[in-house]
């Protein structure tokens, strides 16, 4: 069993498997929406200049989500 | 006439499917109690007459912001005959999500796999006959652009219409029986709503379809027993669950590796060296490219209209025109309308095409994407970028495009702003008068023109920054709400389409509406020149009283006055400022650069006039239709009111502080 992150840590290149989406309110709905559900393998595949936002790629589109929101998804880091 | 709707999430095509269906016969239609204008669009087919709503693009129908509301709110409470669910071929896992969320409401739906070229390029292969099997409704795979499959997805129409029943996720037989006994209230209590969409909300706890249900039936929270409602299954996981399993089962990808070259071009425009460099760079061409390339059509333009002139006047004569008549219609109306036209027409037919490439290529939102972290620390949302490089357009589109902004607080920050870049009514003042007055003639001067633009317009969104930060702050407190960005798969741009659809879209458009305010305008601006009270003119007296506040500020009243004036269209400002110099009782087109410049330097103006006439004219009350924007978007005149002072405070401050730097420095 790896160890479990929270996705804004997981590296560049990388990909995980989402185990828990902690994120309350509208953007719950809206993570669940573009498939950020438990299970959903997703990978991290850009950083912004600034290093925040982090562009993710899940579900074969390429979606960009703030460390504020990404520190509450738990994810399983896949070798 | 048959009403059919079309959706989609955004970016799979959906306006290209709409055109490709409806051609040439679009409008814009309105609906009762709703403020959002949507295009309509009509055609026939085997005698059967359709008209297509394209309704906004949205990931989900329990949603979030504004102009997805729209397309919820479209789909659960108008009457129509069917829904085209538009869907791209290379996430359509996601896009089924949104597919059985529609079916949820009406078995009437035709999914429409669009972007089949774009899969067959990066080898993703759909299996739309089984897909069909699954959803149980007409499934047609097109390629939009190249127009293929539309024939087939008309012909499926009627099919569509008679459909009785589609695909609908089971839960289990617990939860299915608890969605029977509410549908059965719902059907009983008259309710009419999409009863199974509706009940699955009500499980769900969603608070806006439960309000809406209070509204619709007060008692409603009674009827249905609170043991009915009380559930924690999460219908949405097993939905996505659900479109995971189809996905699994019609999708088959034959290379993993398809993004290889896409990845090369995001992480070098969004790398932490070259990403925001590369948009500076881009920037400063698309800005350059519109100078140089409007310079010449433009002087054609000034030309050509005042070729028209004299012929004019003998025809007025010819029909026994009464001479003040004939001065106001061609010094007023003609001059004035003819002016807007030579200056803004070329730039903005360069600028839209431009722009919209952009648009069409995918970059917007990787720009946006390299910004957010600046709007994040003005606790705004990323989106606004997007809102802002409208603006650079026209401020009035700019605000409302604002409406992709989920949160109300961030909206409203977005909106506020938006008049702080200067939009393309602005731009030929500014550039004028840089040519003038900061660039001497040489070979390279379109590039040093550029170079000062740019500063100029990074002053701009450095306010924007500034004031966003200020605002939530203090008037608009909150922390920045949560949001996320898709970055979609670039795309090779239509250029024909997108040089025809700019054109005839948004420059035409945008001219138009400035010739209407442009008329009344010049009528009201010769009017002013020519009546005299006293030995002065009633402009000339306005002059006169502006001017010691504009002295302070290191303009004249003139100038303040200009820019008054120029509150229906800021194109009129400069020609309007000749004006009164020459105390002409018509708008003056400038004959050369170096006749106007002595005009000015004759006038009192120094090169701290100039700066602050270009600094005013970036950071000053937004036009009369963007007021009249912000009026109708924020549904406040307070908002509207909040919305003219900001940038005027604001440029006030900064005329009055560059002032102050000359006179210390004694410059």
């Amino acid at each position: 069993m790896k160890d479990i992150i929270t996705l804004n840590n997981l590296k560049i290149g990388k990909s995980a498997r989402v185990i828990e989406v902690k994120n309350v309110g509208s953007i719950y709905r809206r993570l669940l929406d573009l498939g950020f559900i438990p299970g959903t393998i997703v990978s991290a595949y850009l950083k912004s200049p600034f290093q925040d936002p982090i562009a993710y790629r899940i579900k074969n589109a390429t979606i960009a989500i703030r460390k504020i929101d990404s520190q509450n998804i738990l994810v399983e880091e896949l070798s | 006439m048959k009403r059919i709707a079309l959706v989609g999430n955004p970016n799979v095509g959906k306006s290209t499917i709409f055109n490709a269906l409806t051609g040439m016969h679009q409008h814009t239609g309105n609906w009762p109690g709703k403020t959002v204008t949507q295009m309509i669009g009509t055609f026939s087919f085997h005698g059967e007459e359709y008209e297509l709503v394209d309704l906004p693009g949205t990931y989900s129908l329990i949603s979030h912001s504004e102009e997805e509301s729209v397309t919820r709110d479209f789909l659960c409470f108008e009457s129509y005959d069917g829904v085209i669910v538009v869907c791209d071929s290379l996430c359509l896992e996601r896009n089924l999500n949104l597919v059985m969320q529609i079916l949820d409401i009406t078995p009437h739906v035709l999914v429409c796999v669009n972007l089949l070229d774009e899969a067959r390029k990066k080898k993703v292969k759909v299996d739309l006959k089984a897909l069909e099997k699954i959803l149980k409704v007409p499934v047609v795979g097109t390629e939009a652009r190249k127009k293929k499959g539309i024939s087939i997805l008309e012909e499926r129409l009627s099919e569509m219409m008679q459909q009785k029943e589609g695909f609908q996720v089971y839960y289990d037989s617990e939860i299915e029986k608890k969605i029977e006994t509410i549908e059965t209230i719902l059907k009983e209590k008259n309710i009419f709503v999409p009863s199974r969409f509706f009940a699955i909300r009500l499980l769900e706890q969603d608070s806006f379809f439960a309000t809406e249900m209070i509204e619709k039936c007060p008692s409603i929270f009674t009827d249905i027993p609170i043991e009915e409602l009380s559930t924690n299954h999460h219908f949405s996981q097993k939905e996505m669950r659900e479109a995971e399993k189809i996905a699994q089962k019609v999708v088959t990808f034959e290379n993993q590796n398809y993004q290889e070259a896409e990845k090369k071009i995001d992480t070098f425009l969004t790398n932490k060296k070259t990403g925001i460099p590369i948009m500076l760079l881009l920037t400063m061409f698309i800005f350059w490219l519109t100078i140089t390339g409007a310079n010449y059509p433009s002087s054609f333009l000034f030309d050509f209209f005042a070729e028209l002139e004299n012929p004019i006047f003998q025809i007025l004569s010819y029909f026994s025109c009464p001479t003040w008549l004939s001065n106001l219609l061609v010094g007023g109306i003609y001059k004035t309308l003819t002016w807007v036209i030579s200056v803004m027409l070329p730039p903005m037919a360069i600028f839209f095409p431009l722009f919209t490439l952009l648009e069409d290529l995918g970059v917007l939102p990787r720009i946006a994407f390299n910004l957010d972290h600046c709007f994040q620390k003005c606790k705004a949302c990323g989106k606004q970028a997007l809102c802002m490089m409208m603006g650079f357009g026209c401020n009035a589109a700019g605000v409302v495009g604002t409406r992709i902004i989920d949160s109300k607080r961030e909206r409203m920050i977005a909106i506020l702003t938006n008049a702080f870049v200067p939009c393309n009514g602005r731009f030929p003042t500014m550039i004028l008068l840089i040519s003038m007055f900061f660039v001497g003639s040489s070979r390279f001067s379109s590039i040093w023109e550029v170079l000062i633009l740019t500063v100029i317009i990074l002053l701009g969104i450095g306010m924007t920054f500034l004031i966003s930060w200020i605002l939530s702050k203090t008037l608009l407190k909150g922390v920045p709400s949560s949001f996320t960005l898709e970055l979609p798969p670039y795309r090779k741009p239509q250029i024909i389409k997108v040089i025809v659809r700019s054109v005839f879209d948004k420059t035409l458009h945008i001219l138009g509406r400035a010739v209407i305010v442009t008329i009344p305008a010049g009528v009201l601006i010769w009017i002013l020149a020519n009546t005299t009270i006293g030995n002065l003119s009633i402009l000339a007296h306005f002059n006169q009283f502006l001017d010691p506040f504009g002295k302070c500020i290191g303009l004249d009243g003139v100038i303040l006055t200009a820019f008054l004036l120029g509150f229906p269209a800021n194109e009129i400002v400069l020609p309007i400022i000749l004006m009164s110099y020459l105390h002409l009782g018509t708008i003056t087109d400038y004959t050369s650069g170096s006749e106007l410049q002595r005009l000015l330097l004759d006038h009192g103006w120094t090169i701290l006039t100039a700066l602050n006439v270009i600094l005013f004219s970036l950071f000053h009350f937004p036009c009369s239709t963007t007021c009249l924007t912000i009026k109708k978007e924020t549904g406040s005149w307070k908002w509207m009111l909040l919305a003219i002072l900001l940038p005027t405070i604001c440029g006030i401050l900064v005329c009055f502080f560059t002032t102050l730097i000359f006179q210390l420095f004694s410059l």
